[in-house]
């Protein structure tokens, strides 16, 4: 039978048992949509999800470190091949070494991780907190957006961005502290003079130039130009956090004595200062791992999140699995209906069935009559279905922006 | 009357067909052999069970013997695919039937223009067809109407104007008039056998002795599936 009269008797079939071949039809719809909108969202909570992290800036971002054979908590053992190279000597991670990453390819920036505890003064009360220096950059990681006020003028101006949990302490309206001055009380790192000849202190060659530094208390004024209500200064693996931001620039020159300076004073490093970690932000994730090789060539300790975004995918990649199974049995449920529905037909057409071959129809012809009319269903289920199933995912968008 | 015009319409040769039903062999057709000549208007007889529509079955190529052979215009129906079994039944063989077995959500028109499809027949050469095969069994009026619309007559004249409509050699009636009334029934049979003097053999399954003595040229009477007489009506 040729196709034009194939398809004009499935239509005609169809439309003879219209309700029963709706429903089926409908099913087949719905178990689409199911399908489609449960993978849809297993992709969409993969890019939102990846989205965020790109914008955090975490992945694209190697902490670096003077040890050379640092494990992160994220990381595990080094994997064989990409261990730090053996017998290479500790090499002191100062400002020689940042110069040296920072010239690097793919490097846009590398910067140190100040925090320090601090008081704040304002009005006729104190209160101790942790102030962070936070890099020009952090402007665009998306952990600004939406703050009150504005970013920092410069890299260096005396202003500072509150989180909102410290603004509350300060004021229970933490949006009028905008344009108010405090007054940041902390220990300041000043070195000590050359000692005389013969005589040697017990810290030895640490500290600053002269192997020792002193700590004094100091003041400066910042003016609040913003409440943020994100935790923007999280540290890289999630230590510490600050709850008063300043400029990097105007937190390096500030020199406050950090916890890792106490550290440092015991250890028989070089004559001069040397960071803890640095952090090297990169141009992108795919140049993470070149990055991050070179660095231990140098005789640093680097890790990344890397790993943990591929621990990620495997995470999404199962996620889809499951909601692909749970879409996918909907979809088996509404083929078997596509099956009753033919074998229900077959079985009150089979008078009919008969007729057709007695009056010369192959059995070709017969089985591609029912698989058009099942195809024709079949069609019609599954455009209504990714029509149902794009709808169900603008409906999830919506109200997730709602 | 039409007379033979020598050539073979149809033959079988020691030809059986057997169904198993439990532990118990049925042979609902047993070793027949017959020739039947181009044509013949034949009517085969026999009580209930003698075997007569199934051997029908077998003529027209819808089912398959156990063993022997079935010839239409000396093609071996059992050496035959399934698909020129089809081509066969399209080409050659008209049936009707006796319930009619007309479409019902079909109308006339279409019922009849069913085999032209199935024939793959240029859709402009369909209905100048049917009309013609509709013509011949005097429906043009009814041409619209579906067959709940439709006699019983009606009904069987629109099967036979649906067997006609690919100009079949040989037409297979399997208890025509069995669900008509007497008037109607010779109706049906008037219009048989003006088919057959267009020169279309028929063969007949019936059991009405007395019409089949009236129309036939040829009685063929079987029992337990073996022919028990073959010969002219009296």
């Amino acid at each position: 039978m040729k196709l034009g009269d194939l398809t004009e008797l499935a239509v005609r079939n169809l439309r003879e048992a219209l309700l029963r071949n709706s429903l089926t039809t409908l099913g087949i719809g719905v178990g689409v949509a199911s399908l489609v909108a449960m993978l849809s969202l297993g992709v969409g909570l993969q890019n939102l999800a990846n989205d965020r992290l790109a914008h955090s800036g975490l992945f694209n971002a190697i902490f670096v470190s003077a040890r050379p054979n640092l494990r992160g908590a994220l990381r595990g053992p080094e994997p064989p091949g990409q261990n730090v190279p053996p017998n290479t000597p500790r090499q002191p991670l100062d400002d020689d070494a940042r110069n040296k990453i920072a010239m690097l390819p793919n490097v846009v920036e590398v910067y140190p991780e100040i925090r320090f505890p601090t008081e704040i003064h304002f009005g006729a009360d104190s209160y101790p907190t942790i102030v962070a220096g936070m890099q020009d950059s952090a402007r665009s990681g998306g952990a600004f957006d939406g703050m009150k006020g504005s970013y920092f003028s410069g890299p260096s101006a005396d202003e500072a961005i509150l989180q909102i949990e410290f603004a509350r302490q300060l004021s229970n309206a933490p949006e009028s502290l905008i344009g108010k001055e405090i007054v940041l009380r902390y220990a300041e790192r000043q070195a000590l003079p050359p000692e005389p000849v013969g005589k040697k202190s017990v810290a030895g060659s640490s500290g600053d130039a002269t192997g020792g530094f002193s700590i004094v208390p100091h003041e400066e004024r910042l003016r609040i130009i913003g409440i943020v209500e994100t935790d923007p200064a999280l540290g890289f693996g999630g230590m510490g956090n600050g709850r008063v931001l300043i400029p990097l620039q105007l937190a390096e020159k500030l020199r406050a004595t950090q916890a890792t300076d106490l550290r440092q004073l015991l250890r028989d490093t070089p004559a001069k200062h040397t960071y803890e970690n640095l952090t090297v932000r990169v141009t992108g994730a795919s140049q993470v791992q070149a990055v991050e090789d070179t660095v231990k060539q140098m005789g640093f300790g680097a890790f990344s999140l890397l790993d943990a975004t591929s621990n990620l995918r495997l995470i999404f990649a199962v996620f889809d699995l499951l909601l692909g199974i749970f879409g996918s049995l909907a979809l088996v449920v509404a083929s078997l209906g596509i099956i009753n529905t033919l074998v229900m037909a077959i079985l009150e057409r089979r008078r009919e069935i008969g007729v057709l071959k007695a009056l010369g129809a192959a059995d070709r012809d017969v089985r591609r009559l029912f698989l058009v009319e099942a195809g024709a269903m079949g069609i019609f289920g599954g455009v209504f279905g990714v029509l149902l199933g794009w709808l169900i995912g603008r409906g999830i968008n919506l109200a997730r922006k709602i | 009357m039409t007379l033979s015009n020598g050539h073979v319409a149809v033959r079988t040769e020691k030809v059986t067909r057997h169904y198993q039903m439990g532990a118990a062999m049925v042979r609902a057709v047993d070793d027949v052999t017959l020739s039947i000549p181009s044509g013949e208007f034949v009517a085969l007889l026999g009580s209930s069970g003698s075997g007569k529509s199934t051997l029908l079955n077998l003529l027209a190529g819808l089912d398959r013997p156990s063993s022997g052979s079935v010839w239409a215009h000396d093609h071996n129906l059992a050496a035959m695919s399934s698909a020129e079994l089809a081509r066969h039944r399209s080409h050659t063989i008209g049936i009707v039937f006796q319930a009619f077995n007309l479409l019902p959500r079909m109308t006339l028109e279409e019922n009849v223009e069913l085999p032209l499809r199935l024939a793959e027949i240029d859709r402009a050469d369909r209905m100048g067809r049917v009309r013609e095969a509709i013509g011949r069994v005097r429906l043009t009026a009814r041409l619209t109407h579906r067959p709940s619309e439709l006699s019983g007559g009606e009904q069987q004249r629109a099967a036979l104007a649906r067997a006609l409509v690919n100009r079949p050699t040989i037409l297979l009636a399997d208890e025509p008039t069995g669900n008509l009334d007497s008037a109607t029934g010779d109706e049906i049979m008037q219009l048989l056998q003006e088919i057959n003097d267009s020169g279309v053999t028929i063969i007949m399954v019936t059991h009405e002795q007395e019409r089949a003595q009236r129309f036939a040229h040829r009685l063929i009477s079987m029992k337990d599936g073996k022919v028990i007489s073959d010969g002219v009506p009296r």
